[in-house]
């Protein structure tokens, strides 16, 4: 939607970026997907799945809900779009099983986001 | 006259770490630090209360990290309040729902409301309205999370400042090498003392997830205002590696800098108390702001909080009058 703003021209908003009439935005469900935050980090955590026993402390130490147990498989399961590599859960784990790596060792390690957000 | 019902929510405690409720009520996506403690404060605290929920969130870290570009990691009712009136809007939001009830235009569950103020809208600029809405005896719950500084504004120095921290406004230099001379507020003994309608006020910090839970579970069930106060380091403002968040909390219980108690109608019960406490250096020498301090400044701190271990050891006896006994 392109926008009139006196003194600047013309500016090309997104249509989801667009202010909704007395800024009220739709809630997130799951996560939220406007604010990725994976492109913070420089070094990411990377499990032992023999050392690890299920405790749950990193899932209840992280502040962005990056660990998510599944009951079906029984393993814990690391977010990757919003761990901020902050290495609380690396820690806290009472056996050891979390190790911090660099995150440019990965092939997808996330240096920068291809948009700005 | 009978007292009409409001069905207030009664929340199970919760039992061990495989109990913890699953849904995420504060959903991964926000601004806030990496590592930052309340954070994972208002996660655990979203997680405890529910979908039925409406926060309440002045201004502070916790609004302005979150609540930016159009995006915020709710996925329950929530409000910005100023800084000032967390409280008052709380109260009115509160009685709507109470008249609504009455009316029957709201069927549902009472929402549990919760007010999450940082320790500036707490106990500095939000203490009037705080206090005007337990005195009204609103049934929110007041939410302090404490990380000892106006953390979002660039680390100012506030009540809950420890004594010796360097804050932007507190910067150690020759004339004043200690930084901050002044001692923090006591928060918690500030609502017990002042407020005849709270029944209810705990405190707890973060490396404590089952207990934070509990205690909001409980708070949220008692019939009347309550009052929380939590402990959430922040890695930015107390200049501490950010992976220690939780260690800090851990040490701040086990050097005495911080205890945990659970006070209901007069009665104080204590929690997590150690044998043997440690010397408060071992809290301070991991933290930037105590960097400058001398050894004579610990001293002063250490005889602080050794007054505060007394109190521990000793229940202060409130003259809260306790129903059903005379």
């Amino acid at each position: 939607m392109a926008k009139e703003l006196p003194g600047y021209g013309t500016i090309d908003v997104p249509k989801d970026r667009v202010v909704p009439f007395g800024a009220v935005t739709p809630a997130p469900v799951c996560q939220q997907d406007l604010f990725q935050t994976s492109n913070w980090r420089i070094v990411r955590p990377v499990k032992d799945d023999e050392k690890c026993t299920r405790c749950l402390i990193c899932y209840l130490s992280c502040p962005d809900a990056c660990w998510v147990y599944k009951e079906e498989e029984d393993v814990m399961e690391w977010v990757n779009n919003f761990c901020k590599g902050c290495q609380i859960c690396i820690q806290e784990c009472p056996s050891g099983a979390l190790t911090a790596v660099p995150e440019l060792d990965f092939p997808d390690g996330v240096a920068r986001l291809d948009k700005p957000f | 006259m009978q007292a009409f019902d409001y069905k207030y929510q009664q929340l199970e405690p919760v039992k061990s770490f495989k109990r913890v409720p699953g849904p995420e009520m504060y959903v991964p996506g926000h601004r806030t630090c990496a590592g930052c403690g309340p954070a994972l404060n208002y996660r655990l605290v979203a997680k405890a209360a529910g979908k039925d929920t409406i926060f309440i969130g002045p201004t502070g870290c916790m609004y302005v990290a979150n609540a930016s570009y159009l995006c915020t990691p709710y996925a329950v009712s929530w409000i910005h309040a100023q800084i000032t009136n967390g409280g008052a809007v709380a109260s009115g939001i509160e009685a709507a729902f109470k008249i609504a009830m009455r009316k029957g235009r709201h069927a549902g569950p009472f929402p549990n409301i919760i007010v999450m103020a940082g320790d500036g809208g707490t106990v500095d600029i939000g203490l009037q309205a705080m206090s005007a809405m337990m005195y009204r005896n609103h049934k929110v719950l007041f939410i302090c999370y404490d990380n000892e500084s106006y953390a979002n504004t660039g680390v100012q120095t506030s009540p809950m400042t420890p004594y010796g921290a360097a804050t932007t406004f507190t910067p150690p230099g020759k004339e004043i090498p200690e930084g901050k001379t002044l001692f923090p507020k006591n928060a918690p003994q500030l609502v017990i003392g002042g407020h005849p309608a709270v029944k209810y006020v705990a405190t707890t910090t973060i490396a404590h997830p089952l207990d934070l839970m509990n205690k909001v579970r409980k708070a949220l069930s008692q019939p009347g205002p309550t009052f929380l106060h939590m402990l959430c380091p922040c890695p930015k403002g107390w200049l501490f590696d950010e992976k220690m968040t939780r260690e800090m909390a851990r040490l701040a219980v086990e050097t005495g800098m911080w205890s945990m108690y659970e006070w209901e109608n007069g009665t104080y019960k204590y929690t997590n108390v150690p044998k043997k406490y440690k010397p408060v250096g071992e809290y301070m020498k991991h933290q930037g702001r105590f960097a400058h301090l001398k050894p004579e400044h610990i001293a002063k701190m250490q005889a602080f909080v050794d007054e505060k271990i007394k109190q521990v050891q000793r229940p202060i006896p409130v003259a809260a009058a306790v129903p059903g006994k005379q």
